[in-house]
């Protein structure tokens, strides 16, 4: 009889498998990731390199000596062992992350603006105690400005109701009020020393987020052509909310991962993170394997970094509070190993 | 989560050369690769060394660029935090914007 293997599902919890069950699992996961997004499917020797991965009982695993990439790390620290420096501090000397970032619970552009004195004065003193390059972080989050959130009529009761031309139009004055707020944000983080800016979950409320974040991102290479700008994306696909909108001349709804890179790195962004939301009702190696091979087309061509996101329900990294060492660990190897990514 | 990604792939941040790596990341956009070459080149030493905490201790206590402070090394007369990213930006060759706030923020009153 064939052992069975301890290994995880999408949810974390725990179950057995055998090393045929995994295998069948790399090849349906990749299977239907290159179906819906047109790719091709991973190569005999990919799904191998993933099965060696995933068939162990090994509780960790890591990449080979010298292949080690960087950590960028959205939403730095617990916020639950002290302020939010110390949590920065900690992240630089005892987890070792490359990259940490200063964040507020309320993390949209939006809510940062009415606090911004106070957020740049947490990056000053920041600088000032960390060696680490620090970036500040925030969700686009187009949706707060929506109403009864925000001044705009509410683009998800027009669309049920037949008001297309009205939703589009909701879109666009809201994407023109984040372009400002994102804006102004950063230019007072950039004043108080920050190193970088990170445009988090970019996307969740579509294809008018994302342009969002695009415009901005523009906006601010032009004046600042030194900063680190990282879009990280909020999911494998950018749902069409308005479903007409460009950016440089190319539709956003409907972008998988290498037309997201595409006007990403156009836009002018130093790193460009791509998201694959996890299956919780499959095996991590149907959700790596998926994975992968979505973003794959991406890391071939890329020409700026590539920190896939790797967390907490995305990246083949299980949908959980305390996501477990093996799981993440064999994320972390296969995303380096398989895509040579640069960093998370 | 994170620890587990940071022991399995990442570079150790200041504890060896992850944070130079980033820099060049954000500031220059350069893929790992290169940005492992460019650094290396800068510091005079292999790629490999530049994740090995060992090799990193030696290698930034040399040029100033900023060591973790631990009960069993802490080392007031070496270069600190601002210090060393004044260093960090010298020796690499790139733009770090709290050096820069720094400078100016600081030079424009000694003039007045």
């Amino acid at each position: 009889m064939e052992p069975r293997i301890p290994t995880r599902m999408g949810d974390g919890s725990l179950v057995e498998m055998t090393s045929s069950e995994i295998k069948a699992d790399l090849e349906a996961g990749t299977q239907i990731a290159a179906k819906k997004a047109r790719v091709p499917e991973l190569t005999q020797d990919e799904l191998d390199h993933l099965l060696d991965i995933y068939a162990s009982p090994a509780r960790f695993t890591s990449v080979d000596l010298g292949d080690e990439v960087v950590l960028s790390n959205d939403g730095t620290g617990t916020k639950h062992i002290g302020n939010r420096v110390q949590d920065l501090q900690s992240y630089e000397t005892i987890v070792g992350v490359d990259m940490p970032e200063l964040w507020q619970a309320d993390y949209s552009y939006k809510a940062v603006k009415t606090n911004v004195a106070h957020e740049g004065q947490s990056m000053k003193i920041a600088q000032a105690l960390l060696t680490n390059p620090v970036q500040y972080g925030a969700m686009p989050d187009l949706g707060r400005y929506s109403q009864p959130d925000g001044p705009i009529p509410n683009w998800s009761e027009l669309l049920p109701m037949g008001r297309i031309d009205e939703a589009r139009d909701a879109q666009v004055a809201a994407c023109k009020m984040l372009v400002d707020d994102i804006n102004f944000v950063s230019d007072a983080m950039i004043e108080a020393g920050a190193d970088g800016i990170d445009m988090d979950t970019t996307g969740a409320a579509g294809d008018a987020d994302f342009l969002a974040a695009l415009t901005a991102c523009r906006m601010l290479r032009e004046r600042y052509p030194w900063l680190g700008i990282e879009i990280g994306m909020a999911s494998e696909f950018v749902l069409g909310m308005h479903g007409q909108l460009e950016f440089d001349g190319k539709r956003l709804a409907g972008m998988w991962p290498k037309e997201q890179l595409e006007v990403v790195t156009a836009a002018g962004a130093s790193i460009y993170g791509p998201a694959v939301n996890i299956n919780t009702g499959k095996s991590t190696a149907w959700n790596i394997a998926r994975a992968i091979t979505f973003i794959k087309p991406a890391a071939e061509v890329a020409t700026i970094p590539i920190h896939v996101n790797v967390g907490m329900g995305v990246g083949g990294v299980p949908t959980c509070l305390f996501p477990p060492a093996d799981a993440t660990s064999r994320a972390s190897k296969a995303f380096v190993e398989i895509l040579k990514i640069d960093g998370y | 989560m994170e620890g587990a990604h940071a022991q399995a792939a990442g570079m150790g941040g200041m504890r060896a050369a992850g944070d130079l790596v980033a820099r060049m990341q954000m500031s220059k956009r350069m893929r790992l690769k290169e940005a492992k070459e460019y650094v290396a080149g800068k510091l005079g030493c292999s790629t490999r060394d530049l994740s090995d905490p060992v090799a990193m201790e030696l290698i930034r206590k040399e040029n100033g660029l900023g060591l973790v402070a631990m009960t069993s090394s802490t080392q007031p007369g070496e270069p600190g935090m601002m210090e060393a990213k004044f260093n960090i930006a010298e020796k690499l060759d790139v733009h770090i914007n709290c050096v820069e706030q720094f400078k100016e923020r600081t030079s424009k009153f000694a003039q007045a």
